[in-house]
């Protein structure tokens, strides 16, 4: 091999990754440093910055609605985690071969196509005290109607099973795509083995649902912790604050009418990116164990 | 295949399956259907209270002409096609070539470089918000369309690259190695040998990015204001304000900015689905 041609092969990957690492060391990279650096500050966006060292952290430590916002993120968490068995059980529904079943899968997955704001107004108005669906099916049951989204107790109950909707139909996509690759020799081999309806889900069918459910697990938990546009939309994060999580909290703290305190927006990002890398840890990991298998 | 199929079943059993399909498809859309069916209601309707039965009379011109005239709704729309198809050009043309690089290239740091991408893509957005304002503001590009379409093409380059190395890594390797032998150029092998072998990929990914750039609402609020450049999601927010208790004008403007995300995903619905399984579901 000529040397030009090694030297060209050491040089062309930096070229072809120098456009996209660029953008995404300036935008994505850097700014996250960037924040945690803010965090130390009192800022209101456009003047000085005054340096208050753990100042924003100790703040964070004392606030109620810092605590409401972190137990609501666990609430979504929790509860979003519903979507993947839902997903799991839609989809095995689903798993037949009758005429028009494709389009009925399609028509399946629409929630997950349009946008969250659209969502959010479906349902702030399903939930609607005095005509939402919801109300009019429970008066008529002969109960009083329910003011999900103004009732502290329910109101990010309500919103989660809101983001439920669109959640559950993008884990049902994935696990009819991952039933489709099941091996049927096994399945027949466990039929033959009188293994049937659970038994046959639980020991062959889920083992190899392995990835599909792994990656379920992962935007699940990405789309709880990102929880913004539902709350925004349906509560403004109301009502007296009780559906905030911490992204929201973030926001309102640093852009909203209640003041630009960027420092202490940016501490509280931190504290969300913080519970966040445990899961873009554990991604990682497996990714490089999969890449060392290779 | 798993449930048996339910031919094989007693013929009753069939019959159930196929009588309960619609009854599910109808319960799981109904918020959607409602919210069809509101688009088309008369004024009259909503202060009569006539939320969810049949329409009295069917408005759907009066309404659907009346969010063109009476709001800026067209354009918003306007401004989601400009931000979102910048986007998915800038994000699919970037991610061809990190994806390239880090597939077929062996160089110490290329695991390092790749993981940055998949976990930057999986940041909280907020940890980014108040740096990356201050960058657009800085450049003079707060409140353009072109500053929030450079943020996301930036953003979505993770995610793309994530799924444009992993489907070039699973392309034969022999291919590339004969052209080497052959003499032929890095940058024409790009080209000309994997980039042709890279439009399912490419097709995947441009629909995908289509729908999440286009139902972007945190970034149009915190980069944008105003209908002069903000898109549809952050206008369906404002114009939910200023609508209040006018359900048939709000469900008409939701059923809008939703045609083109639901458009783009039945048109290219197996590329859609093999974007959102990250590849790695076969």
């Amino acid at each position: 091999m000529s040397i030009p041609a090694i030297n060209q092969r050491t040089l062309a990957p930096w070229i072809f990754l120098a456009p996209g690492v660029l953008f995404f060391l300036v935008y994505v990279i850097v700014p996250i440093f960037q924040s945690m650096e803010i965090s130390f500050y009192a800022w209101d966006g456009l003047g000085e910055r005054t340096w208050v060292g753990t100042g924003n952290y100790v703040e964070l430590m004392d606030d109620e609605a810092f605590y409401t916002s972190l137990k609501n993120n666990v609430i979504w968490l929790v509860l979003y985690m519903l979507a993947i068995p839902a997903g799991l059980f839609i989809a095995l529904f689903l798993n037949q071969t009758v005429w028009g079943i494709r389009l009925y899968k399609s028509l399946f997955f629409f929630p997950f196509v349009i946008s969250q704001v659209v969502v959010g107004l479906v349902f702030s108005w399903f939930y609607d005290p005095s005509y939402g669906l919801m109300n009019v099916i429970i008066t008529s049951l002969g109960f009083d109607a329910i003011p999900v989204l103004a009732d502290e107790r329910y109101v990010t109950y309500g919103i989660i099973a809101a983001g439920l909707w669109p959640q559950t139909a993008y884990c049902m996509i994935l696990y009819l795509t991952g039933l489709n690759a099941v091996d049927p020799e096994q399945i027949e081999a466990g039929r033959l083995d009188n293994a049937r309806g659970w038994r046959m889900l639980w020991y062959v069918v889920l083992p190899q649902l392995k990835p599909a459910t792994f990656i379920a697990v992962v935007v699940t938990v990405i789309g709880a912790l990102r929880s913004f546009d539902l709350i925004s939309i349906m509560t403004d994060g109301g009502p007296w604050g009780s559906s905030r999580v911490l992204a929201f909290y973030m926001y309102e703290q640093a852009f909203s009418e209640y003041g630009f305190r960027m420092g202490y927006g940016a501490a509280i990002a931190v504290v969300l990116f913080l519970i966040m890398i445990i899961y873009i840890s554990a991604f990682l990991y497996k990714m490089y164990r999969d890449e060392r298998d290779l | 295949m798993f449930p048996a199929p339910i031919d094989r079943r007693p013929a009753a059993v069939g019959v159930a399956y196929r009588t309960a399909l619609p009854i599910a498809l109808l319960l799981w859309l109904l918020p959607l259907l409602a919210v069809a069916l509101t688009s088309i209601r008369s004024a009259g309707d909503i202060t009569a209270g006539n939320y969810w039965g049949w329409p009295t009379t069917i408005n759907i011109v009066e309404n659907y002409t009346a969010i063109f005239e009476n709001t800026p709704i067209g354009k918003y729309i306007l401004n989601s096609f400009k931000v979102t198809i910048p986007t998915v050009i800038g994000a699919v043309a970037l991610s061809c070539m990190t994806g390239f690089a880090l597939a077929v290239y062996r160089f110490r740091a290329n695991l390092l470089v790749f993981f940055m991408f998949v976990a930057g893509n999986f940041v909280p957005f907020q940890i980014l918000m108040v740096p990356v304002r201050d960058l657009t503001l800085q450049m003079g590009l707060y409140n353009t369309i072109t500053g929030l379409a450079l943020f996301h093409i930036a953003f979505q380059t993770g995610f793309c690259t994530l799924f444009m190395r992993n489907f070039i890594r699973a392309l034969p390797r022999e291919l590339i190695e004969a052209a080497r032998v052959e003499g032929v150029s890095e940058i024409r092998i790009f080209w000309f040998v994997v980039l042709p072998l890279m439009k399912p990929a490419i097709a995947a990914l441009s629909v995908l990015i289509f729908t999440f750039i286009w139902n972007d609402y945190f970034w149009a609020t915190v980069l944008t204001q105003g209908s002069d450049t903000q898109p549809i999601t952050a206008g369906l927010y404002s114009l939910n304000g200023q609508w209040v208790a006018a359900w048939h004008l709000v469900s008409a403007g939701s059923i809008v900015a939703a045609i083109p995300p639901v458009a783009m995903f039945f048109l290219m619905q197996r590329h859609f689905i093999a974007g959102l399984t990250l590849g790695a579901v076969k």
